[in-house]
């Protein structure tokens, strides 16, 4: 199922299949935000932002007006 | 071989690249600032075999040599500055052992300016419990270079280190990734135009938006015009590169890496659950808070009593030990006064910096960000803004100085910038008095009318905080990147050698950057106070003794009868006089005006200055608010200390900026006395006008 990265719930996984890479920064990445790589989301702050990920073994956080830009594909319901 | 060698510590942030220079130089190092800017310079020297030395210098921590912050200009602007004093004859990228294939990127991208780079493997004692397993002559192949696995916890490898840097004209210098692949056409034709630059460098040049003013201008005029891609082009092909050098990674990490997840063992699931829980989360970080702000007005309570007491007592002794004369007067009540209002300062300073360095350390401070960054987005501040915020109810020195870790400058300086509205703890003393005077004993539902103002003015100073950062965002336009990506680094015990170091280096840069200021500014305060023009000052003790002569006054309230004199006719009673026009319409008498001026060295001088005009012997308070209670405004002829006055002076205090060690920090801070000339105006205007309109309403 391709869904945007804010939409996951917390402990779902996916794999990112599209950046749009004009709208978010080049620090993410850099970090390992990059097609192909494994995500999940660890945890959410209050009214779920930011989003604390897990991306390809780097553990960061993004508000969720970013994670709009990164399309996935979930493995795991 | 060059007598010194120098070398730049480069790394990702939370590698513990700081540690590694803390293990290099010990405390041979020194923390100044970048020309111009407010990225801190860590340098330092270290002792390598056989008599060399390396000049050790600590870039600030950086994701990619692709730079989005002013911290991060600085790294890229050295590395492609052959004619900076501080190139590097070898670059020593530390990385940490639990998250290399991020770490190389870095690591990739210096490679690829053919500058001679060691790996240092850091936190090498994780690899067991994490089940890593690393084949270090493989990755040396594979990365083309040398490898030192180290581990600064537990002070292993470093001398390894060490033997690599004495060595480094060994290390192989060829490029790690060929990123001209991305787009061949485009890179063709720029290596035709450059014959003798390295293609990756002015790549760098034209993708970066950093200022060269230091390389050479001909070659940089030249390559504007390959600036011709668009930005959504050039950003395309800067995650094509990305991909490019994952690949790379990816391929030598395949062959030199191995991890056992099985026998991984992870602390942070397990924290975090807690930690940033939506409930427990703030809830601990509150109690973290609480415990903070009880050290710096509590605890340090007890050094500060110790060091008032030493200065004061020091004091007496010049007095009484040096021959009388203006001479001794300047040391004994100019400069050891100043000094002591410098020391003064500093267990606040090293209490929140001891707290403040293990909440960074254990990384613990990526997670209040976490939890922090949406409520204080909305009034353009970061997550990490609350300590500061919070800190400041203490004192907004050690709390200005601890908005350094803000990486957005627009929101740093706006915490900067409103930090001072927060009720401090030198408004207290001033607060308390006039509260007592003014505010009626009677309660209101069981809570006393005295303690529902003391809480209404803290509340008054934080809302100032806030709507003025709200303010200052819609107004600054500084332009600073707006996204927000923070890495939640592992949990880590703090290492007490980079604790101290933090707390001595911070208590250093207040005393030498803000002392020099808050010194000069006390001796200036001290001269105007004991010096006056004219006859009135002059003979202020024969003035006295023919008023007060037949009155049969004890000799120690003839002595304060003659300092109130004095301090009447000194230049800043003068002072107080000439402002009186302008206050009377707040409702204060030049007395007032005198006592105002004087406290502009530290608010909680308002009292002991009001003890001297009133000719009090001591400051003891129920003394003084007798007196106060007795004076009469020369206007109105009711007393002067009223409901309405008392809460006009209330406000005052709450919104004036009357601190110069405040002013002498955020000069040092920004780098400019634009910022804290600025405050001094705005927040004085603002408190001159509520002030002012609050005495006219309720007169």
């Amino acid at each position: 199922m391709q869904v945007t990265l804010a939409d996951i719930k917390r402990g779902q996984q996916g794999i990112i299949t599209d950046v749009s890479s004009i709208h978010i920064p080049l620090k993410l990445l850099e970090m390992g935000c990059l097609p192909g790589n494994l995500v999940e989301l660890v945890q959410v702050a209050p009214f779920a932002d930011p989003m604390y990920l897990n991306i390809n073994g780097t553990h960061l956080a993004i508000r969720k007006e970013t994670a709009i830009h990164i399309l996935i594909d979930i493995t795991n319901a | 071989m060059p007598k010194q060698i120098n070398v730049a510590l480069i790394g990702n942030p939370n590698t513990g690249k700081t540690s590694v220079f803390n293990a290099l130089t010990g405390l041979n190092q020194k923390v100044g600032n970048y020309p111009g800017i407010t990225v801190e310079k860590k340098e330092g020297v270290c002792k390598l075999p056989r008599g060399v030395k390396a000049h050790i210098i600590d870039l600030p921590g950086t994701y990619s040599l692709n730079a989005s912050s002013l911290d991060e200009n600085v790294v890229i602007e050295l590395l492609l500055n052959k004619k900076d004093k501080d190139f590097p004859d070898v670059a020593v990228v530390v990385s940490d052992v639990e998250n290399l294939k991020r770490n190389l990127l870095l690591y990739t991208q210096i490679k690829d300016l053919e500058i001679p780079t060691i790996l240092a493997i850091n936190m090498s004692d994780r690899m067991k419990y994490k089940g890593i397993k690393l084949d270090i002559p493989l990755l040396e192949k594979e990365l083309k270079t040398k490898i030192a696995l180290i581990s600064t916890r537990k002070n292993k490898g470093i001398d390894q280190l060490k033997e690599l840097i004495l060595n480094f004209k060994e290390l192989s210098i060829l490029p790690c990734v060929n990123s001209s692949e991305i787009d061949t056409n485009y890179f063709d034709g720029l290596q035709k135009t450059f014959p003798n630059q390295l293609l990756y460098k002015l790549w760098l040049v034209i993708t970066q938006d950093v200022n060269f003013g230091k390389t050479d201008r001909n070659e940089i005029d030249a390559i504007n015009s390959f600036k011709t891609k668009g930005k959504a082009d050039l950003k395309r092909l800067q995650q094509k590169e990305t991909i490019k050098r994952y690949q790379f990674i990816n391929n030598a990490l395949k062959k030199g890496q191995t991890i056992d997840l099985k026998s991984a063992k992870d602390l942070r699931i397990k924290l975090d659950r807690i930690l940033t829980h939506k409930v427990w989360g703030y809830l601990i970080f509150f109690v973290i808070l609480l415990t903070i702000f009880q050290a710096i007005y509590d605890w340090s309570s007890v050094p500060m009593d110790f060091i008032d007491t030493v200065f004061a007592s020091l004091s007496e002794w010049t007095k009484n030990s040096l021959p009388q004369g203006a001479f001794t007067n300047l040391i004994a009540e100019g400069i050891i006064p100043g000094l002591g209002g410098i020391v003064i300062f500093i267990p606040q300073i090293a209490f929140l910096f001891l707290f403040i360095a293990v909440l960074e350390e254990s990384g613990y401070m990526s997670r209040v960000v976490f939890l922090m960054d949406r409520i204080m987005r909305r009034f353009g501040l970061s997550g990490k803004s609350i300590v500061p915020l919070i800190s400041g109810t203490a004192c907004a020195i050690p709390a200005i100085m601890a908005t350094r870790n803000i990486e957005s400058w627009k929101e740093r300086l706006i915490t900067i910038l409103v930090t001072p509205f927060t009720t401090c703890s030198a408004r207290l003393p001033v607060y308390l008095i006039i509260i007592s005077l003014v505010i009626p004993k009677g309660r209101f539902i069981g809570l006393s009318y005295q303690a529902l103002t003391l809480m209404l003015l803290y509340l008054i100073g934080f809302g100032a905080a806030i709507f003025s950062a709200w303010l200052l965002n819609k107004i600054l336009k500084i332009k600073s990147k707006t996204f927000f990506v923070v890495e939640m680094p592992n949990y880590k015990l703090p290492l007490f050698k980079n604790v101290a170091l933090t707390v001595i280096e911070k208590t250093k840069s207040f005393i030498f950057g803000a002392g020099k200021i808050i010194l000069a500014i006390s001796i200036v305060l001290w001269f105007l106070a004991s010096y006056g023009p004219g006859d009135e000052f002059n003979n202020a003790e024969d003035i006295v003794n023919t008023e007060y002569g037949l009155q049969n006054l004890s000799a120690d309230e003839l002595q304060q009868k003659i300092a109130s004199h004095k301090l009447e006719h000194s230049f800043i009673g003068i002072a107080g006089h000439a402002i009186e026009p302008a206050i009377s319409p707040l409702g204060y008498d030049w007395k007032i005006g005198i006592a105002l001026v004087s406290s502009f060295a530290a608010r909680e001088v308002f009292v002991g200055t009001l003890a001297t005009i009133y000719s009090v012997g001591n400051d003891e308070e129920e003394t003084i608010k007798n007196r106060m209670a007795g004076e009469v405004n020369p206007i109105t002829g009711g007393p002067l200390f009223n409901f309405a006055s008392g809460i006009s002076l209330l406000l005052f205090y709450a919104f004036a900026m009357q601190c110069m060690s405040t002013l002498a920090i955020v000069k040092r801070e920004t780098n400019s006395w634009k910022w804290p000339m600025l405050q001094l105006t705005i927040m004085t205007a603002f408190a001159y006008v509520v002030a002012l309109i609050a005495f006219q309403i309720l007169k």
